[in-house]
């Protein structure tokens, strides 16, 4: 039988196929093209399709009908209140992941593994009990109802209704990426700069921020790509207001539920070329840190 | 000052102001709204809550919801190691492409994926048309309920076994192999058990995320009453019908079984650790 | 700037970590701090720059109540043990840091602080290096910009946590140097922690010795070298040999010879400590009688181990390892092989009471540590 670790030492003969070694450390060719082939099928059909659909649905009726179902107003007025909510909420919720990260992981007190399940929770449970929670604060027969319509306040069915919603679900995502990165990272370098002179402030500002960007980054493109993708709990406390209580999914809700579906399909690509530059962003962030920039928890 | 005397007195400033903030926040936005939800749940009393857990139409949405999203969970598991073991084992063209797609059930926004996913299995659909042939129908089913949680659920399971691949230690195999194990057995019994741990939380988070969700199943379920309808459209239509006590008391049971589940998911990620450390 | 540290006691948790701590300290010294891990030199040291607190106690910079001034009030300079360099500004940056974050009032001008920032890398011999950054440094190089961003805001005192600890040996060595030069042109009073007895012995005006939160003793090098106070120290500072031993009416009966005792040790059971060096080796057949203690029967020679100028040789005596070191020139003269026996004569024995030799049996792990690998060594 053909040895062919041994190819190589006959002098003048070059080996058929690189030398294997004879232990059985990976799958036979045959078991792995099997692998890859369900691995590769799987994929097709649960993630590419579903990506390729979306644009071939939106520009079925031609060019022109996609650019026309974007400037359409109320298509215009839902993109306008995504972008709104995304600007009031990313902030916000980086401010508090960056304050909670800090409290969390600068100090030893009791209650801190409670303290980060609670600032978990938004993210488990579903988002229709996100927007029903501020239906029952804010809404008509809620707790507060009746003072805000004797004050002529709209909360729920109007935007800050929507706002409010968002923050919740998006409430972790900063925070999350920000606590096991600066677990890690300790407190020496605060301490030095502490003991050098500088204050609380220009500790934060100059050495522990630029020591997190890559993670806060990831945190806030995290928190502004759900922000923007937001749908269950937004439907219950928006009131479907087109032109007003609109955001991008749901105006892509009402419109496929009207069978308008090139137009639905049209604002959804909008959607998807946003989570596909997500990931982009995030590719581009492992590449530059060389490492896995999302924090191992994926819940 | 009482924030000192909580910590352990420390030359790092701003205890209080990032704690205040912290829990001045949360419990604004997070904890009392979930109080508020509780209490109007004990406001019904426990008749209406006896009355939502034996009305059959909610007992057929939780059956709906929690069955077939274990079996999405499962479904994920299995080809979700599949595809970790091909991301991480072999090359091949692409790989870092696919890699970095996987993602994308959990950056897209759920509505997209629930018309996209409708439109796909429709009878006039790309994978509807061909399965309709078959006399297979998948959107306005159970079915498709199914389809719509595999997809939420994928990165789950992926991402969550990657790492535990990638850190495995190769000389545990390369050790199996000269002792005259075969490659099916090595993977058997040296590869799979330390992954265990790592799927079974895989599992866990897809299982956990598939029961709530809301914009990825609604387009593609048909949303009929005991048959594909969703607890938390249930909620939505209790919602809309004013019937606040009734959507209080199923919200208050779907929160019940998350905080069981997180908690499951911290023990299991507790035992994962001292699984790997050892 | 002086140093008063009065009755400095600290708890974290259960455990005491630092019990009742008296320390002064002079202007411009160069103190040690030496002890085992856990032994609180670090808690100590972390007080002293302010960066804990102590459950009780008081901190005097000169003269002055130190807790009750603030972090930038007490002008100290801290190089931790791992550098705690900024990763993300230059090298440059990280010196001038302590420069540019001063309010507007005290902060120097840019011309100032770029003069301070150049000055100072050429005393720590970083010329060209300001614009790198830590990644792209060596540990040497990185503990030396620790070194100068500590000095940088011109402290009265300079701490220093374990600052060879992460190196080389050879790296280790010429910073030792470099720091000595650097104290010696500064004159600033400097304290530093370790845990090497050798680099503490070198470097130091004089050593606290810390064990279990107490300080041992304090002397100069030779001083604690040549005259330790406690079993702890001896056992610490170098290789130990104990034989066991009995004081009556102040004297004690070691071998051949009737020894006195430092008054003040109670009579009973005792320890006599000898260094491997200070082990007078002579036949057996010919016992060579001098002013030293001979031990009763003979030792058997288990290992020698002979590398230039030094021998060690590895004996057996009453079911115990005993190490002697001698010269080469010796161990020929003698004759000595593996298997021969010998007897053994103490020169300079220290002598303890049991009870404080028991008190510190934990901490001469590291011996049995040392004479089991030894002894593995020779079975391969």
């Amino acid at each position: 039988m053909v040895d062919l670790a041994h190819d190589a030492e006959i002098p003048g003969r070059l080996p058929a196929r690189a030398p294997v070694s004879p232990l059985p450390l990976t799958e036979p060719f045959a078991a792995r093209v099997a692998l890859i082939g369900t691995a590769f099928l799987f994929l097709l059909v649960f993630l590419i399709l579903p990506l390729i659909v979306v644009f071939a649905e939106a520009l079925r009726a031609g060019i022109r009908a996609y650019f026309a179902a974007l400037v359409e107003p109320k298509a215009r007025a839902a993109i306008e209140l995504t972008l709104l909510t995304a600007a009031i909420v990313v902030p916000l919720n980086a401010a508090f992941g960056i304050a909670a990260a800090w409290a969390i992981t600068k100090f030893r007190f009791a209650g801190k593994d409670l303290l980060i399940t609670l600032i978990d929770l938004p993210f488990s449970v579903s988002p229709v009990i996100g927007g029903m929670v501020f239906l029952l604060l804010f809404g008509l027969q809620g707790v507060f109802g009746p003072w805000l319509a004797a004050h002529g306040i709209k909360i729920v069915f109007a935007i800050p209704g929507i706002v409010i919603a968002t923050l919740f679900v998006t409430l972790p995502f900063v925070a999350r990426e920000l606590i096991p990165l600066m677990q890690k990272q300790g407190t020496q370098q605060e301490e030095a700069a502490l003991i050098l002179g500088a204050s609380g402030w220009q500790t934060l500002l100059r050495v522990t921020l630029p020591n997190i960007k890559w993670s806060l980054l990831y945190g806030i493109l995290l928190c502004n790509g759900r922000a923007i993708g937001e749908f269950g709990a937004v439907a219950v406390v928006s009131g479907h207001i087109m032109g007003l209580t609109n955001t991008m999914p749901l105006h892509v809700e009402v419109l496929y539920n009207d069978y308008a579906f090139a137009a639905a399909f049209a604002v959804a690509s909008l959607l998807t070329l946003m989570a596909l530059a997500t990931l982009g962003v995030k590719t581009w962030l492992e590449w530059r840190t060389g490492s896995r920039v999302a924090a191992t928890r994926l819940h | 000052m009482t924030a000192r005397s909580l910590a352990q007195r420390s030359i790092i400033p701003g205890f209080g102001l990032s704690l205040g903030i912290t829990l001045s926040y949360l419990g604004l936005i997070v904890i009392i709204p979930l109080c508020v939800l509780f209490f109007k749940a004990s406001d019904a009393g426990w008749a209406k809550l006896w009355a939502e857990l034996s009305s059959a139409r909610t007992l057929a949405a939780f059956r709906v919801s929690f069955g077939i999203a274990a079996l999405a969970a499962l479904v994920n598991a299995f080809f979700g190691l599949i595809v970790a073991w091909v991301l991480v084992r072999y090359e091949f063209a692409g790989r870092r492409f696919i890699d970095s797609l996987i993602d994308l059930p959990f950056a897209l926004p759920t509505a997209v994926a629930g018309i996209a996913l409708t439109s796909l299995y429709s009878v006039h659909g790309w994978l509807g048309h061909p399965l309709s042939l078959i006399d297979v129908k998948v959107a306005f089913t159970p079915l498709g309920i199914l389809i719509a949680l595999i997809f939420v659920g994928l990165p789950f399971v992926v991402r969550t076994v990657e790492p535990v691949l990638m850190d495995f230690d190769r000389e545990l195999e390369e050790s199996a192999a000269m002792l005259g194990a075969s490659r099916t057995s090595i993977l058997l019994r040296v590869v799979l058990p330390p992954l265990l741990p790592a799927l079974m939380t895989g599992f866990t988070l897809a299982f956990a995320r598939a029961i709530g969700e809301y914009g990825s199943v609604i387009f593609i379920a048909g949303n009929m009453p005991g048959y594909s309808e969703i607890v938390p459209l249930l909620i939505v239509i209790k919602l809309e019908q004013f019937d606040y006590a009734g959507a209080t008391v199923i919200a208050s049971l779907m929160l019940v079984a998350s905080f069981i589940l997180l908690l499951t998911i911290n023990l299991l990620q507790a035992w994962a650790r001292r699984r790997q450390g050892g | 700037m002086r140093i008063d540290v009065r009755d400095l006691t600290k708890r974290l948790q259960s455990t005491l970590v630092l019990d009742g701590i008296n320390l002064d300290i002079r202007q411009g010294e160069f103190l040690g701090l030496l002890g085992p891990s856990g032994s609180g030199k670090t808690t100590l040291l972390r007080i002293l720059g302010g960066l804990e607190f102590p459950d009780s106690g008081q901190v005097l910079l000169n003269d002055v109540d130190a807790l009750a001034l603030g972090l930038d009030e007490r002008q100290i300079g801290f190089v931790f043990q791992h550098y705690a360099l900024f990763n993300h500004m230059s090298v440059f940056d990280n010196i001038a840091f302590g420069l540019k974050v001063r309010s507007r009032r005290k902060r120097p001008p840019r011309q100032k602080i770029e003069e301070r920032v150049r000055e100072l890398l050429r005393l720590v011999q970083l010329k060209e290096m300001e614009r790198r950054f830590p990644a792209q440094l060596s540990g040497g190089q990185r503990q030396r910009v620790a070194l100068a961003r500590a000095l940088a805001t011109d402290p009265q005192v300079l701490l220093l946590d374990e600052p060879f600890g992460a190196l080389d040996a050879k790296v280790r060595v010429e910073l030792r140097r470099s720091l000595r030069d650097i104290h010696d042109a500064t004159g600033l009073t400097t304290i530093f922690v370790t845990h090497d007895q050798e680099e503490a012995l070198d470097l130091a005006d004089r050593v606290a010795v810390i064990n279990h939160g107490r300080i041992e003793q304090i002397g100069t090098p030779s001083e604690i070298y040549e005259s330790p106070r406690t079993p702890f120290v001896f056992d610490f500072l170098g290789r130990t040999n104990s034989f066991n031993c009995v004081i009556e009416n102040g004297r004690v009966r070691l071998g051949d010879k009737v020894l006195p005792v430092d008054p003040g040790t109670p009579d009973g059971p005792a320890v006599a400590f000898v260094r491997p060096h200070d082990i007078v080796l002579s036949r057996a057949e010919r016992p060579e009688r001098t002013q030293d203690a001979m031990l009763p029967g003979t030792a058997m020679v288990r290992f020698i181990s002979a590398l230039g100028q030094r021998a060690a040789v590895e004996l057996f005596y009453e079911r115990k390892l005993i190490e002697a070191e001698t010269t080469r020139e010796k161990l020929n003269e003698l004759g000595l092989e593996r298997g021969d026996h010998c007897t053994i004569s103490l020169r300079l024995p220290r002598i303890y009471s049991k009870a404080d030799a028991d008190r510190s049996a934990g901490s001469d792990r590291s011996q049995r540590l040392h004479l089991r690998f030894r002894r593995r060594q020779r079975a391969a």
